[in-house]
């Protein structure tokens, strides 16, 4: 196929590595030509590449702490109120405010709503569900989820050039490199 | 491939084996094609379906269909058709609650904890353990909610505005109890749905019919292994599994204030929170046992599941095992030390009253027959091992049993009583192990009863892994 017919079309380049090794010196060598909008593909957790690919740290842990404190505190406040403004009752003879006797409630609650942000807050940031994707148009990364690693440069990396950026990564030494339709 | 140099375990498990890796805890040779085909095979309708499978099944299924029947029942005539009367109003419909929720509790330990202490040999039994974690829970919830008499208005249990303007008692250990198991079980689910999440995947990009592909490309949610998924889903994972750590322990301990916050002799005990916390590890470890043995044999997962596993797991019953046994000893220790009568006679009564012989029987398949599995012999034997998990599931059964007859013969003579069960109360009871087991044998076909991405992680470097889960390491 000619660079022209396929220019406007293609989403990006994706080279192919026979193990996680190469899938990280390859991440390494396209952050250090310059690339920066990329991604390593693996079938199970390589964090160096998350590391080369300037991602050294993630959001979920601000996302569940935020969410479990709020959570808590709401439970808590829940339970203060309705056992001391709207529906006091005289217990065991405790004050109507027996603030220990809500822990365990506001505990629960703070895992609860913790573990929920968490969750809702992977799917958001990865955006999933997403039914679909450029890369699956390519047969091949099929194997991504079995014994593959894949290093894709996309199209819209300012220093995208469809000749050069596949010259590039096929002198990475992958086992092939493919261009991704959109 | 066998590195027989690892100094950690003894020869005897290893004998002619061949090992991918140097724990033994991989059996063959595999690679990261070959251990996701072992795996996934099953879930896609390419390996073929035991017999075993199927009599599991439909054993299952049968007993399910006596527990609908006695659900009928019971919701027709009310708890009536229960053995319960005073002064036992709580009967086996609680035992068999705290029996399976103790149960679940080993999935958790075993994802959670063991993650956290960097325990490779969980990878193998995680999934299936989170599984019966799952099923254990379900299983569990009925019976408060049969119990409830009215269990239409299970909602009541939960806090909401309403028209007749009251409020749940939040100081009351039923409503904490609530809370926790539906917090435990909603918990679990994210927990095993995210971790399926790149094993769906894997079995989208294999599946070779449409239904398959649309089935488990959906459940994936257009998952691709992307390096900056994998970095927010381990961060993920690993806080989940630090949360889930204290929520079991927090769980177990709110069913133990169950009962330990009445005032019921020997149930208004300290030792309580931790005894049963004990106890729902043991009893879970001893359905892990349960579990492993048949997917070894009928399954031929004894590459994935080894050897090495089995021998930790009963180690692990064996301690925890120890540790319940120590909370009997406690208990007679504390009613005589504190010079109640109220405890003491209570004691007297449990232990050579009407039950006597279900005390003894607990002490005798909890305490002493689970000792054999200090020896090698028994414990490196899958049959006695076996056979010893048993003995743990009806001594965890009358531990329960134990402690609601307390409630037949406390301060009160005028008001004391006997309690027996009724075949109602067997129905239900006998009809949740055919829920648990007919979900279990579904997830068994359906989905993929071993982690297959953490197992490819777990395959030493020459294998293609990264000898490890490194989720510890990865999760920033």
């Amino acid at each position: 196929m000619s660079t022209n017919e396929i220019a406007p079309e293609t989403w990006g380049i994706l080279a192919e590595f026979t193990d996680a090794d190469a899938l990280i010196a390859a991440t390494r060598s396209a952050r250090l030509a310059g690339y920066t909008r990329m991604d390593g593909y693996s079938p199970y957790p390589v964090g160096e590449v998350a590391d080369e690919l300037g991602f050294p740290r993630s959001e979920i842990g601000a996302i569940m702490f935020i969410g479990g404190l709020v959570g808590a505190t709401i439970g808590f406040l829940m339970m203060s109120w309705v056992s001391v403004v709207d529906y006091p009752l005289i217990i065991a003879g405790k004050s109507m405010w027996s603030w220990p006797m809500f822990i365990p409630i506001t505990w629960e609650l703070l895992v609860l709503t913790a573990s929920v942000s968490g969750v809702i807050g992977l799917l958001a940031l990865c955006g999933f569900p997403q039914p679909y994707h450029p890369l699956f148009n390519v047969p091949n990364f099929a194997r991504a989820t079995r014994d593959r690693f894949f290093l894709a440069i996309e199209a819209v990396d300012p220093n995208f050039d469809l000749a050069g950026t596949r010259a590039f990564l096929a002198g990475l030494n992958p086992a092939s490199v493919e261009e991704v339709p959109a | 491939m066998a590195a027989a140099t690892n100094t950690h375990v003894d020869a005897s498990l290893i004998e002619h084996d061949v090992y991918t890796d140097d724990e033994f805890l991989i059996g063959g040779q595999h690679t990261l094609a070959t251990i996701g085909d072992k795996i996934g095979s099953v879930c896609l309708g390419d390996t073929v379906t035991p017999k075993a499978w199927w009599a599991t099944f439909l054993i299952g299924f049968s007993l399910l269909q006596a527990m609908v029947v006695g659900l009928v029942w019971l919701f027709y005539m009310g708890t009536g058709v229960w053995g319960i009367n005073s002064p036992v109003f709580w009967g086996v419909a609680i035992v068999n609650f705290v029996w399976w929720i103790g149960i679940g509790h080993a999935g958790t330990l075993i994802s959670a904890i063991l993650l956290l202490m960097h325990q490779k040999w969980r990878t193998s039994l995680n999934r299936f353990a989170e599984s019966m974690t799952l099923f254990a829970v379900m299983c569990a919830g009925i019976f408060p909610l049969i119990h409830m008499g009215r269990p239409w208005l299970a909602y009541w249990l939960f806090p909401f505005p309403n028209n007749m303007a009251v409020w749940p008692q939040f100081r009351s250990p039923l409503t904490w109890d609530a809370f926790a198991v539906s917090t435990y079980f909603s918990v679990s689910l994210m927990f095993w749905y995210v971790g399926l999440i790149p094993d769906f995947a894997a079995l989208r990009d294999v599946a070779k019919t449409k239904i398959q592909q649309m089935v488990y490309g959906g459940l994936a949610m257009g998952w691709r292994g992307s390096a900056i998924h994998w970095r927010r889903y381990e961060k993920l994972y690993l806080l989940l599994a630090g949360l889930g750590t204290p929520l079991v322990f927090s769980v177990h301990t709110i069913v133990s204030f169950d009962f330990a916050v009445s005032i019921v002799p020997l149930w208004h005990a300290t030792i309580f929170p931790p005894f049963f916390v004990a106890g729902a590890i043991y009893a879970g470890f001893a359905m892990v046992i349960w579990l492993a043995i048949p997917l070894r044999h009928f399954y031929g997962m004894s590459d994935l599941i080894t050897k090495k596993h089995l021998d930790v797991c009963g180690k692990i019953m064996l301690g925890t095992g120890l540790l319940v046994s120590y909370g009997y000893f406690c208990e007679v220790w504390f009613a005589f030390y504190s010079q109640s009568i109220y405890e003491w006679d209570t004691t007297l009564q449990r232990l050579f009253g009407p039950y006597w012989w279900s005390y003894w029987l607990l002490i005798l398949t909890n305490t002493i027959i689970p000792q054999v599995i200090w020896f090698k012999r028994f414990r490196h034997s899958e049959f006695w091992l076996f056979m010893v998990a048993g003995s743990v599931h009806i001594g965890m059964w009358f531990e329960r049993y134990v402690i609601i007859t307390t409630l037949s013969r406390d301060h009160l003579p005028s008001s004391w009583g006997r309690y027996s069960p009724t075949m109602w109360d067997y129905m239900i009871m006998f009809g949740s192990m055919g829920l648990f087991l007919t979900l279990f044998a579904l997830f068994l076909r359906f989905l993929p009863m071993i982690s297959i991405t953490e197992m490819r992680e777990l395959l030493p470097r020459a294998a293609g892994g990264r000898d490890g889960h490194a989720v510890m390491e990865n999760a920033k």
